[in-house]
């Protein structure tokens, strides 16, 4: 492992100070855009996923990239960027959630139906609606762990509990989406 | 529970549109709001193959040719300005027009701040003389190099131009060799003959004018 000081001499045309820090070794100098936006549709499909195709799902993707942009420079150089990025959608989705009780109005009516406020309806709306009528912890199990791609334990780790039962909220929501879906079918 | 059935699902789950584009813009919008878009970026098509623009909140930094290939650009500036690169949605659009209408041949100059950052010492010196040089008009790398006091030093103008950071907009294509002829180009040869006969407008006489050859 070079001596840090070495390195940082090895710029080239490092005159200004950010060129020096981004060579530093551990230290984020890949572009934000292309390296964490190309994971900008798994990252929308997941906060959909939790919290339904709605504007708060916009809010929360918006608010998710602006807090990436913002801390990027900082990530450590071998993090797995589209599992930070979900770890970052799963605190928004939480922040909007919350906003959203406390201006929450009751209501009997059926959820807000994909298409809603001009958003543009996911392809495949029976598997979306179907996801949105699960209970909070499964869906959000499947979100990372099936359309986000982490592993249960790191799921575990997001929303709480053992991985054991990460597993099986995801497993038991993926049933259950079969069941559902194979209900559409036989209709 | 079956694996099969959870594979299907996950695809059913992963089809679907892209990010729209209004959320880029938003994103755009909310970068420079809290001063974070240290690097905006997009790209235009032109008649010399698309372009990349890139800039700082000083101006505009970077236009790259497609032949220099623009992730690779967008990785250099990444480590030489800041790795707060963005996606420019609407903060590029007057730039973008400038360029459009500077090929449609509507207009023969720029009006966009510039961030020198990228060329120092008598490079940029050299390249900040070359604004003097209008459309249509051009002088070899020995005149440029006497106008900028250095009458000696035509090889040091060529390595300026050269590695122009703003190409187009900062007109080194105007730099041509004492004989007359086009010289090398940071976008390609084709390039430099078909931008310079664009400005004299015989731009019809210029066979081949794709850039890659």
């Amino acid at each position: 492992m070079p001596e840090p000081r070495l390195r940082a001499r090895r710029v080239e045309g490092g005159t200004s100070r950010s060129g020096v820090l981004a060579r530093w070794p551990g230290v984020n100098s890949l572009p934000f855009d292309p390296i964490a936006t190309c994971h900008g549709a798994t990252v929308l499909r997941v906060v959909r996923a939790v919290l339904g195709p709605t504007a708060d799902s916009e809010d929360a993707w918006a608010e998710t990239y602006l807090a990436a942009l913002r801390a990027w420079p900082d990530l450590e150089h071998d993090r797995n960027v589209e599992g930070w990025l979900v770890t970052i959608a799963h605190r928004k989705a939480i922040d909007v959630v919350r906003r959203r009780s406390r201006r929450a109005v009751p209501v009997g009516d059926a959820p807000e139906r994909p298409g809603a406020d001009g958003i543009p309806e996911p392809a495949d709306t029976q598997v979306w609606s179907a996801l949105e009528a699960l209970p909070p912890k499964q869906r959000q199990c499947v979100a990372y762990h099936h359309v986000a791609g982490l592993p249960h334990a790191e799921v575990a780790v997001l929303v709480g509990g053992t991985e054991a039962a990460a597993r099986k909220a995801s497993s038991d929501g993926i049933r259950r989406l079969r069941t559902t879906l194979e209900g559409h079918q036989n209709e | 529970m079956n694996d099969s059935t959870a594979t299907i699902l996950r695809e059913r789950l992963l089809s679907g549109p892209g990010v729209p584009a209004h959320l880029v813009d938003r994103l755009a919008r909310s970068a420079a709001a809290d001063d974070l878009h240290d690097l905006v970026h997009r790209t235009v098509d032109s008649p010399v193959g698309p372009l990349l623009l890139a800039a700082t909140p000083v101006g505009l930094v970077r236009v790259a040719f497609e032949v220099e290939d623009h992730e690779s650009v967008l990785a250099d500036l990444a480590r030489r300005i800041s790795p707060r690169v963005v996606p420019a949605g609407p903060l590029l659009d007057d730039v973008a027009r400038q360029v459009d209408a500077w090929f449609d041949g509507d207009r023969h100059d720029f009006a966009v701040d510039l961030d020198w950052q990228l060329s120092v010492g008598f490079r940029r010196t050299v390249l900040r003389r070359l604004r003097d040089l209008t459309w249509g008009e051009t002088a070899s790398y020995g005149e440029v190099a006497a106008r900028a006091d250095r009458p000696r030093a035509a090889r040091a103008v060529g390595t300026a131009c050269a590695t122009n950071p703003i190409p187009i907009v900062v007109p080194c294509h105007r730099v041509v060799r004492a004989d007359g002829s086009a010289g090398e180009y940071r976008g390609g040869r084709a390039a430099k003959r078909w931008l310079l006969a664009h400005e004299t407008g015989d731009r019809d006489d210029v066979p081949g004018a794709d850039p890659g050859h």
